[in-house]
């Protein structure tokens, strides 16, 4: 197995400052935005990008504008894959109807996963307008989804594995491919 | 000269080596460089005087599916047995001369045992009624030993008539010691299993209570008693005690109580549900000291044939009950000679015997010597086999199946014929 | 996780994987979709030989908020009171397409039998069989006990040094195997107290001490939960206990026995209740009462099982 960095921490960085700018940009502002995070690392990156978009906009206020959405119980690969742990949903107190809702992962691939959670997000309102921005698109697309914001475009093949990993829930800050 | 039949290079378990000469159904010499028309080669085998149950559920009349008297009796040939004694809880009830008399003629018609039927204690297994003792001593089958088994004779009142009234003939009432209500529902051997399992529990003391009365019913009257399956430590106690002060009892042990324990039920496989239960290794070691000891005299195999339907369902809902005759002595060569505590003299006196001097069956349980019926069954010490449940009986509920147990009969010679060659039944013809 | 037959089978992980998973559950029925698309397209089939609408409802409910289809099948009425075997019955059910069965039977290991006989493949919940074990009513409690000492930090909390104290009819009783495997492997104390004839036969039973008075337990063991059993009136006529009277008097929760509790303590009941023998009024609808709360927390509890067993790749 061979394993090779294609972002390094400071790459990272530069990315979720990007992805906070055009996040802004769309929205043409901060109002009425909010960000919710897919674990695991979904979540972690939430809360980068919001706190990189504080950073520029003090009004906005990260701790009632970022959540996280499981969608464990809306995959479609239960059958597939071992138990998966649920974990907690955590939605900003304004909820989320008549936001502007920008879902966050780490891994752009099949797109199942953001099927997934359009699904469950029907369960808890109905937002203006819903985004995707993730750190890493691999391709592989097997739904007709894509990404609003993407950190890296990163060709791969299906048998590489991208490994994404942050210092908030691994040792390293960066994303390496295994081949 | 040759005879009829020789089996050749036979071991009679104390180290030496013969040829023994058969004529028709008798012994007729033992010796070196014997030789006959028919000659079974023998070397390596031992030699034991055929092995006679005391305890057997042949289920016919009225439970063919289960066994009948020829599978019953094929199984018995096959596991080195020449006598058998099939209980009474049959339907119709072995109550009467009649029905012994007919399980009789079934055995003899079948050809591969003694078959030496049992009679009830009571009328329809009913406890309430005397069964005609005397007829079925009178009968055909000339009925010695007495048992409801299955039930308890409970009522100390009938037990006590039972006792005086086989004195006549030199009967024997064989007890299934079970108080009724301390087992209302009951299980499984009462202890931490059963707690845990949920199962409803089997004490001890329902069995050591009745056997407790009844030695002393038997001394008061000077009657003899015959205690079926002990399967506690308490019960040997009682047993030893009684022994001492010349009671005239006599106890047996089945194969299953020597070497299972209730720690089988969690497995809640109704193939180890028995009536008694399966007890705690405590039990085991005390019922198998007692065999050595001569506390327990015999081993039976209470052989309980059921159908498949009767095993395959909740434990609750299944048949108590385990069948025994094909493998009973690879457990008494475990107990008594792989651990090195007895001998085949002692094999030979609980497997045969004793059995047949309690039951006192003509023609079975003699010593092998010159004059002696020739029924003998030679056993291989040296096999391991592993044991399935498929045999030459009706029923499968075989709680052994896949265990690896010592020893096999290898021929089985019933009343000078063989019954068993090489392992096989030879058919009878008809 | 294939069967949840005993409380036993299940490692603290798995426990606290249940209950952790529970707690999303509880939020999912508090919202006003409560439903969850996860087995969708799956039979479940709620197959009872003895009669417990409550059982059979909760997990009715719990399959149904996971978008499953669930056929009830009660042996009352139906081809088993005519003499039809367990192994047809299960068999039966299996043709027709059942993935889970959840059952309830009057035979202690009826549902060991048909996780392990070989009969069908079907996941099986043990929904109560015979005096063995009930182990979703002990997931349930031990949540409940959990929600009411953590509340809103519950995840990921065992109920290590908890003291529960389990009284009534011990030896009958699934609800108390079930509860004192699962409570003792999440790392609470478990006693009991009861009638030695109530208790089994050999008085250490799985380990657990006991108390023979219900005084003395409170006094000495000063228990953080009691959980009442509830008392079956048939076994005062098999003469257990001598009158309701005499039981209530020594082992029912009085009004006088639940103020000597701390105040703290939680008093359970796995329901139906019988006001007035082993529980009083007082007790039954007073704060530290936690009966209702316990029928809730059993949808999302069951809701978890029912997840955990059914979704995840199947080995064989």
């Amino acid at each position: 197995m061979s394993t090779r960095t294609v972002l390094s921490s400071e790459d990272i960085d530069r990315a979720i400052t990007r992805i906070a700018h055009q996040i802004i940009e769309a929205n043409h502002g901060t109002s009425n935005l909010v960000l919710l995070g897919i674990p695991t690392r979904g979540v972690v990156l939430a809360n980068r990008i919001a706190r990189a978009i504080a950073n520029n906009y003090p009004d906005f206020d990260p701790s009632n504008s970022v959540g996280r959405l499981d969608i464990t119980m809306y995959r479609d690969d239960l059958d597939r894959k071992p138990t998966r742990a649920v974990t907690e949903t955590e939605l900003p107190a304004k909820g989320i109807t008549d936001q502007t809702l920008v879902l966050v992962d780490d891994v752009l691939f099949s797109g199942r996963t953001i099927r997934a959670a359009l699904d469950a997000l029907t369960e808890y309102g109905r937002p203006r307008a819903v985004k995707l921005a993730v750190l890493i698109d691999r391709g592989h697309r097997e739904l007709p989804i894509r990404a609003d914001f993407v950190g890296k475009n990163l060709p791969s093949s299906r048998d590489e594995r991208i490994n994404v990993q942050l210092t908030e829930s691994d040792a390293e800050n960066q994303v390496v491919i295994e081949s | 000269m040759n005879y009829q039949l020789v089996l050749k290079n036979t071991n009679l378990g104390d180290g030496t080596t013969v040829d023994i000469a058969i004529e028709q159904e008798t012994i007729v010499a033992i010796d070196t460089g014997l030789s006959g028309e028919v000659e079974i080669e023998c070397r390596g085998l031992i030699a034991l005087p055929g092995f006679v149950d005391l305890h057997t559920h042949l289920r016919e009349p009225g439970f063919e599916a289960s066994e009948t008297v020829l599978t019953g009796s094929r199984a018995a040939a096959k596991g080195g047995y020449t006598a058998i004694h099939p209980m009474a809880n049959t339907n119709p009830v072995a109550d009467t001369a009649g029905v012994v008399e007919q399980v009789k003629a079934l055995g003899d018609a079948a050809g591969y045992v003694d078959v030496f039927p049992i009679g009830a204690v009571t009328v329809d297994l009913g406890g309430v009624q005397l069964a005609e003792l005397g007829a079925m001593a009178d009968s055909k089958a000339k009925v010695r030993v007495f048992s409801d088994d299955g039930k308890c004779v409970s009522d100390p009142l009938m037990m006590r008539r039972a006792l005086e009234y086989v004195k006549k003939f030199d009967g024997v009432i064989a007890q299934h010691a079970q108080d009724p209500r301390l087992t209302e529902g009951a299980q499984m051997n009462e202890g931490q299993v059963s707690a845990q399992l949920g199962l409803t529990g089997w004490p001890g003391v329902a069995e050591e209570s009745i056997i407790a009365r009844d030695v002393m019913l038997a001394e008061t009257l000077d009657s003899r008693i015959h205690i079926c399956h002990l399967s506690t430590a308490r019960s040997v106690e009682i047993v030893r005690w009684a022994k001492q002060r010349g009671i005239r009892v006599t106890a047996e042990v089945t194969p299953h109580h020597l070497l299972l324990t209730d720690e089988l039920a969690r497995t809640y496989d109704p193939v180890y549900k028995v009536n008694p239960p399966l007890r705690t290794e405590a039990d085991v070691l005390a019922l198998r000291e007692a065999l050595i000891d001569g506390t327990i005299d015999i081993i039976a195999t209470d052989h309980a044939p059921h159908p498949a339907e009767a095993k395959e369902c909740e434990w609750d809902a299944a048949a108590f009950g385990m069948v025994g005759l094909e493998t009973a002595v690879s457990v008494a060569q475990l107990v008594l000679i792989d651990s090195g505590r007895s001998n085949w003299q002692r094999l030979a006196e609980v497997m045969s015997l004793n059995p047949a001097k309690i039951a006192a069956d003509l023609g079975q349980g003699e010593a092998i010597k010159v004059g002696s019926t020739a029924n003998l069954a030679l056993v291989d010490p040296a096999v391991q086999r592993e044991i399935v449940a498929v045999t030459e009986s009706k029923s499968r509920n075989n709680p052994f199946a896949g265990m690896t147990l010592p020893g096999r009969v290898v021929h089985t010679i019933y009343r000078g014929r063989p019954t068993v060659l090489d392992g096989s039944i030879v058919e009878v013809a008809r | 996780m294939k069967h949840l037959i005993s409380a036993a089978d299940l490692s603290l992980d798995e426990i606290l994987s249940i209950l952790d998973t529970a707690e999303e559950m509880s939020v999912v029925n508090d919202r006003d979709v409560k439903k969850l698309p996860t087995l969708r397209g799956k039979t479940v089939v709620n197959l009872f030989f003895e009669d417990s609408t409550r059982t059979r409802i909760s997990f009715e409910v719990a399959a149904k908020r996971l978008s499953a289809d669930v056929i009830n099948f009660s042996a009352k009425g139906s081809s088993v009171s005519k003499g039809e075997s367990l192994k047809d019955t299960a068999q039966t059910l299996e043709a027709m397409g059942a993935q889970a069965l959840i059952v309830r039977h009057h035979a202690s290991g009826a549902a060991h039998n048909l996780a392990n006989s070989g009969w069908i493949s079907s996941h099986i919940i043990n929904a109560g069989d015979g005096k063995h074990e009930h182990p979703t009513q002990a997931l349930l409690d031990a949540f409940t006990m959990r929600k009411r000492i953590h509340g809103s930090h519950s995840r990921g909390k065992s109920l290590d040094g908890l003291k529960v104290l389990i009284v009534g009819d011990v030896l009958h009783s699934r609800v108390a195997r079930s509860n004192l495997l699962l409570l003792r492997s999440l790392g609470a104390e478990v006693r009991l107290a009861a009638p030695a004839t109530l208790l089994p036969a050999n008085p250490n039973f799985l380990g657990a001490s006991y108390y023979l008075g219900l005084d003395d337990a409170i006094d000495e063991f000063h228990p953080d939960v009691v959980m009442m059993l509830r008392v079956q009136l048939e076994r005062m006529s098999a003469s257990f206990f001598p009158t309701a009277r005499e039981y209530s008097r020594g082992w029912g929760l009085s009004a006088e026995r639940l103020a000597r509790l701390s105040e703290n303590a939680i008093v359970m009941h796995p329901g139906p209740m019988n006001r007035g023998l082993e529980i009083s009024s007082e007790a039954a609808d007073s704060a530290q009462s936690t009966v209702l709360e316990q029928v809730a927390n059993g949808i999302s509890v069951r809701m978890s099982v029912l997840y955990h067993l059914m979704s995840g790749e199947t080995r064989e």
